[in-house]
């Protein structure tokens, strides 16, 4: 069983064992569930510690409801998660909380994910405040400035608010959050597919420079494999809540088996 | 919280804000210097001078003079003038004692006249009592009245909308279907029920917070629908998400990044709510069913104005009084447009 050797190197850092989830919908008069959204239906994949896992497909292919299930934003159906080989399905608020300190996750949106009432200092250092009771204000500071200095920005920036940044400084901002806590595991939902493309570029060597540094794993989520065969190291194409095919990114470029993962290459632009 | 520049200076920054914003200040210092400023106390009377009309004043021997009056026909309540003859008005003169701000023993007034002559500026009441000191001492229930309100509607509306939109299930039905039941149910007939659900004799100060809390009892509804509508769409947003995902706490979520960006909405909603207050104690107090004599409000003054006599006699008390609440109604109106304005050109709040 995987709780015996937990914590070894072979253990992947989180598997995923025929994950379901089904959002109901209402219908009638008094609103009793009337069908199930199979947003995700039966996917199983490992990630390995150190590793990227790209995670691809269309819109509305279940994705994001995969990256969600993780950090428990969706309620899991059925099917079973394992971090470092230990169970985090069943868990609890409570109990899943110290998981909150390993796994982190990079939002798509840099527009929507500051909040704009906060400075960037207040936002960076909200979870050091959750993880880190005993730090004073002043370590606090000192640590947002190096978390921000660590993903290209500058101290002064601290105490700006988040709308006199551009796209890809918010989404570098949002890349300090995570990292605020120290984690292990990264759920990077679609974190390049708001920004121009030459920022998408900047962001991606930025997470692959950070990957190095830290040694952090990545599930990362995007719908276009062009960005995903670059920073992956085994890619999964999903479609309809279901993967469909699971290889290594070379391969996938290479030597496409299904017909999805076809279409989507052909759907990548030349340059 | 900080915004891109306080919405306090934006106010200013124009005319139309500026100008009720000034206005509205005027009337709160009245308000709050009403006791130095009026030269008699509420109750004080004098029987052989009711229905006074407005005493003029004139300029004699290097000072301001009061004039004296004559009672000409009793029947008519008819005074003229007694020609050259009339008392000193004397200015920061000791006259009742009072507490200002309700702390400091004083017994200075702006201006007075010694006994038995005395200044009617606005005239006087059935019993002899000052119009105008009635009017300043008034307006501090009339204009409190709405600021207490909103405090607390904000605080209810706030809790309600925003707990009920934030965890939803059960406590959003109930709150829901419950403030849905409230609305229903016509306004007026409403607070005229709850009013008499209460003994009609209280102290001044209890009928003064009954009022409140049935008016904001009957305004929190709408507050609070809005504030979960926003929180709704709130919850959603990937910063909460994010909050979520550091693993803070509920509470701390809706206190951090929920409220903050409601709050904006919450003074729009809170300064245009504040005529409702004015304007429903008015009522009760026109009714007979709110502040209650010899206490002065600007409701029961006008209700004191529906007396035949007066009207023929004295018709500054109708006009006064609703004039009064008409300006500071109009002001609050203006004022909480001002700042719709500002906060919410396009919905600022809710998108980027």
């Amino acid at each position: 069983m995987p709780d015996q050797d937990a914590g070894t190197s072979r253990t992947p850092l989180l598997e995923v064992r025929d994950l379901k989830v089904h959002f109901p919908v209402y219908g009638g008069v008094f609103r009793r569930v009337v069908d199930h959204v199979k947003a995700v239906d039966g996917v199983s994949f490992k990630v390995p510690q150190g590793k990227t896992v790209g995670l691809v497909g269309e819109s509305g292919s279940g994705k994001t409801t995969i990256g969600r299930s993780i950090v428990k934003l969706v309620p899991v159906t059925s099917g079973k998660l394992f971090y470092q080989g230990s169970e985090i399905t069943p868990l609890k608020r409570k109990g899943f909380f110290p998981f909150r300190k390993k796994i982190q996750m990079i939002f798509q949106d840099p527009f929507n994910s500051l909040n704009p009432r906060m400075t960037v200092e207040a936002i960076v250092a909200e979870a050091l405040m959750i993880h880190f009771p005993e730090m004073t204000r002043s370590q606090r500071r000192e640590r947002s400035a190096d978390l921000l200095k660590q993903v290209g920005l500058e101290e002064e920036h601290l105490n700006r608010y988040p709308h006199e940044f551009s796209g890809g400084q918010r989404q570098r901002i949002g890349i300090a959050r995570a990292l605020s806590v120290e984690p292990e595991f990264i759920v990077c939902d679609e974190p390049v597919s708001a920004l121009d493309v030459s920022v998408q570029a900047s962001i991606v060597n930025l997470l692959q420079d950070l990957q190095e540094k830290l040694g952090l794993t990545y599930l990362f989520i995007a719908h276009d494999l062009a960005v995903v065969e670059h920073i992956g190291d085994e890619v999964l194409v999903m479609t309809e809540g279901k993967i469909v095919e699971q290889a290594t990114a070379r391969d996938i470029y290479e030597n496409p088996q299904h017909e999805y993962t076809k279409k989507l290459l052909a759907a990548v632009p030349d340059f | 919280m900080t915004r891109e520049k306080g919405i306090f200076r934006q106010v200013l920054e124009r005319p139309l804000g500026l100008a009720v914003l000034s206005l509205l200040a005027v009337f709160y210092l009245v308000a709050l210097f009403a006791d130095f400023l009026s030269p008699y106390e509420t109750s004080d009377q004098d029987l052989q001078k009711t229905y006074h009309p407005p005493t003029s004043v004139f300029w004699k021997d290097g000072g301001l003079h009061v004039q004296r009056y004559e009672l000409a026909e009793p029947q008519e309540m008819v005074y003229r003038k007694i020609e050259g003859e009339g008392a000193p008005i004397r200015f920061f003169a000791s006259g009742y004692e009072y507490r200002l701000f309700g702390l400091i023993p004083a017994e200075r007034h702006l201006f007075l006249v010694d006994e038995p002559d005395r200044i009617y500026l606005l005239g006087s009441d059935e019993t002899g009592r000052d119009n105008f000191s009635r009017l300043l001492y008034g307006s501090r229930i009339s204009l409190s009245i709405g600021l207490v309100g909103i405090s607390i509607i904000m605080v209810f509306g706030f809790m309600a909308g925003g707990l009920a939109g934030y965890f939803g299930g059960i406590w959003d039905g109930v709150t829901m279907r419950f403030i849905e039941l409230v609305m229903a149910i016509p306004g007026l007939y409403l607070l005229l029920v709850l009013r008499s659900t209460f003994p009609d004799h209280l102290s001044p100060a209890q009928i003064f917070f009954l009022i409140v809390l049935i008016l904001s009892f009957l305004a929190w509804g709408g507050t609070a629908r809005i504030i979960r509508g926003m929180t709704l769409s709130l919850r959603n947003r990937q910063f909460v998400l994010a909050a979520e995902v550091l693993g803070q706490s509920s509470w701390k979520i809706v206190w951090k990044h929920i409220l903050p960006n409601v709050f904006s909405y919450l003074v729009v909603a809170a300064s245009l709510s504040i005529p409702g207050f004015i304007l429903g104690e008015a009522a009760l107090s026109f009714l007979g069913l709110g502040i209650q004599e010899p206490s002065a409000s600007w409701g029961l003054m006008l209700s004191q104005a529906q007396d035949m006599k007066v009207f023929m006699l004295n018709f500054w008390w109708l006009l006064l009084p609703g004039a009064a609440i008409f300006v500071t109604v109009i002001a609050f109106n203006v004022l909480g447009d001002v700042l719709r304005d500002i906060v919410d050109p396009k919905q600022k709040f809710l998108s980027r």
